[in-house]
């Protein structure tokens, strides 16, 4: 434990930049990810345990875009897209089977696939570790804030998150789609009813969500290793996320992400053995003060 | 008439009587010879990670097998019997490495084995060779302790890689050197957090704190093993601002932490010291290798720069698609360390009698420094291989200017080291 050190960085200009920038970049990502899971939950009402495969899926289909076309954007697209459309398929021909059966069964189901999808990339690309590489467009040296450094890439990520989080929180609360998927997360009965075609919504949440995966994973090949498996990190992460957040709450996925990012960034400074031991210390003050979580709805 | 269903004296055989009379004396005749030809292959049994994380590895030193006795049935065998390589993935769990093990032996009728498994594999592997004494041959752990502790030793049981303690005198040499001529005093650490990255940070630290005493290690940082991402490690070094940092990192974690210190320019401004860095699958991953840091050798074509080292190179390449690894070259050393033992032994295979012939084998090596690597008697590891630190530059082979630290002083070192753990 070392709080002077802590506090010494939080009144340095340049220290306080650069830890609120790693707290920025290590929360974005894993907000992208969290949001996606929680967007699933709470519309679906399902947990997909596979959400980190599909992360997964989303670097490794980058990583086949990028070294085809050398096109970063192109990399971005194949990411998101192709794990949107894994995501429906994932929804329509196996999770949709398994909707109101036990959490037993959906669990063993997820884990199948994550299993699946792990081997089918062993396949593919090896079992070895890949990098991406960093695209020419930010191969430049990082951007100085008040003596504080941040890599330009890593403002391109932090504003890719941001802005997909907004038009996310955008889409569900300001549009006449989001008021639907809403009023289908309350009472999917009476919007059937209405003669919205439900299934299709479900599709569509549930590729939305993966898509979001696929963003932070195509966001991630650049500079993290590609490995089989490497979703399961960022799942427990994620999981930790939308306990203190608030499962199914957008907005309360961003605050525990940004709440992860900066325990880590600021925690490496002032208690570093002891950071994991806090997310998670975190996670059972919200679950015993408040077990909805931050943001989430108290059940009726 | 029916010839074909006749019987008894005098009866004409049919076609079909004689193809199948046919068929069945060919089975009696040249079934036996079938059979003997299978009892001749010598099968040598392999547990090593196949899957996971670090396969890349194991695949490696499987490939090493595969030259090996490639080179060595094409010149006849040994005694006229192939080598045939049994392997098996233990996915690096060290009670899998014991299972297949055991398997090899009992089931799959191995007599001899190369472990090719990390240490906690190799721990495993090396109780049950004391149980079962085939001739083992570890080939890719370096924990010191496996061969140097006297409590742990197993008569049939050698070390045919490099060693925790060799590396960690000759990096605190050249560590050391380079502190003394670059001014660097302030350290910093960053290596995963188990017990592999920690106690190889200490020895390092150790050696070149006991060159150089002036240098301070002034913070340290333990990233988890696997972590994805490093990015408050990396600015936790920008805040401290040493003046140098060591790192134990390895495999993709370390291809991360250089292509996420590269974002930050953080090896412009630190001297960089890793003892994993120079393993070629790594400084092939990494797509912007800055250009000075300092590794330990792990595998080079051109160090030692000898024929034979560049036509193993070329060998292996043609088999695996990519340079050797350090698991590579430590395996491939083995099999030649093997294949002399047989044939010094006339093709016997009990562990008791290779080991005898095993003990104190120099042998001449593609990876020699000198002319020769030694299978020492004393604790059964090999000495006299490359415990080298070179610098990076951005083509391949990736790393040159090798600085070889003179064994008779890692020795003298390895003695005193041996003397204060209570190993000698």
């Amino acid at each position: 434990m070392n709080l002077e050190a802590l506090a010494a960085c939080v009144a340095s200009a340049s220290c306080a930049v650069t830890q609120v920038s790693t707290g920025l970049i290590v929360g974005t990502l894993l907000f992208l990810v969290a949001a996606g899971l929680s967007l699933i939950f709470g519309v679906l009402g399902v947990i997909n345990f596979a959400h980190g495969a599909f992360y997964m899926l989303g670097a490794y289909f980058a990583f086949s875009a990028y070294t085809l076309t050398g096109s970063f954007l192109a990399a971005l697209a194949a990411g998101a897209l192709g794990v949107a459309a894994v995501g429906v398929a994932f929804e329509r021909l196996i999770m949709s089977r398994v909707y109101g059966r036990d959490l037993l069964m959906q669990l063993l189901v997820c884990y199948a696939v994550i299993l699946i999808l792990d081997d089918g990339v062993k396949i593919l690309y090896g079992g070895e570790y890949r990098l991406m590489g960093m695209p020419e467009a930010f191969a430049a040296p990082p951007v100085e804030v008040a003596g504080g450094f941040i890599p330009a890439y890593y403002l391109f990520m932090v504003g890719m998150a941001l802005a997909a989080g907004l038009a996310l929180w955008l889409g569900i609360n300001r549009t006449r789609t989001g008021k639907i998927v809403r009023a289908l997360a309350i009472n999917p009965q009476m919007v059937g009813a209405l003669g919205i075609n439900t299934t299709l919504l479900y599709a569509g949440v549930f590729g939305l969500g993966s898509l979001l995966a696929g963003v932070a994973g195509a966001l991630a090949a650049p500079i993290r290793t590609l490995t089989p498996g490497m979703g399961l990190s960022i799942l427990i992460e994620s999981f930790i996320v939308t306990v203190i957040g608030g499962m199914g709450s957008i907005a309360g996925a961003f605050l525990a992400a940004l709440l992860i990012g900066f325990t880590r960034a600021f925690g490496a400074i002032g208690f570093p053995l002891f950071v994991d031991g806090t997310m998670f210390a975190i996670m059972a003050l919200v679950l015993m003060l408040k077990p909805s979580g931050l943001l989430g709805r108290e059940a009726a | 008439m029916d010839t074909e269903s006749s019987g008894g004296p005098g009866r004409v055989l049919g076609r079909r009587q004689v193809l199948r009379g046919l068929a069945a004396g060919a089975a009696i005749t040249g079934f036996p010879h079938i059979a003997g030809a299978q009892a001749k292959v010598l099968r040598i049994g392999m547990p090593t990670i196949l899957s996971g994380r670090v396969a890349i590895l194991g695949t490696s030193a499987r490939a090493a097998v595969q030259l090996a006795f490639r080179q060595i049935n094409e010149a006849g065998g040994i005694a006229g019997r192939p080598l045939e390589l049994v392997e098996r993935d233990s996915k690096g769990r060290p009670d899998e490495a014991a299972k297949v093990t055991r398997d090899l032996i009992n089931n799959d009728g191995c007599e001899i084995i190369i472990d090719g498994e990390a240490s906690s594999g190799a721990f495993a592997v090396h109780e049950v060779i004391r149980d079962l004494p085939v001739l083992c041959l570890h080939t890719c752990s370096e924990t010191s302790s496996l061969s140097a502790d006297p409590k742990l030793h197993v008569k049939t049981a050698f070390r045919c890689a490099r060693q925790g303690i060799h590396d960690a005198v000759a990096g605190g040499t050249y560590a050391a050197k380079i502190a003394r001529e670059k001014g660097l005093r302030r350290w910093m650490t960053c290596s995963p957090d188990y017990a592999y990255g920690r106690d190889n940070t200490a020895e390092f630290l150790e050696f070149t704190k006991l060159f150089e005493p002036s240098i301070e290690v002034v913070d340290q940082v333990w990233p988890k093993l696997f972590a994805p991402d490093y990015t408050e490690s990396i600015t936790k070094v920008l805040q401290v601002k040493p003046q140098a940092m060591y790192s134990a990192l390895w495999g993709g974690d370390l291809v991360a932490f250089i292509e996420q210190g590269n974002l930050y320019r953080l090896f412009a401004n630190v001297g960089f010291f890793s003892g994993g860095l120079g393993d070629p699958p790594v400084l092939t991953a990494i797509k912007q290798l800055p250009p000075g840091l300092n590794t330990a050798y792990r595998y080079n074509r051109n160090y030692p720069g000898k024929p034979a080292n560049a036509a193993f190179a070329d060998g292996f390449a043609r088999i695996a698609n990519h340079e050797p690894t350090n698991w590579a070259w430590q395996t491939y050393l083995a099999c030649q360390f093997i294949a002399e033992a047989l044939k010094r032994t006339g093709g016997r295979t009990e562990g008791a009698a290779l080991a005898a012939t095993l003990k104190g084998m120099t042998l001449a090596s593609p990876f020699a420094v000198a002319e020769a690597i030694t299978m020492r008697d004393t604790d059964h590891t090999i000495v006299g291989y490359p415990v080298a630190w070179g610098r990076t530059v951005p083509k391949a082979p990736f790393v040159e200017d090798f600085a070889q630290d003179d064994w008779g002083k890692i020795l003298e070192l390895e003695a005193q080291w041996k003397k204060a753990k209570g190993y000698a």
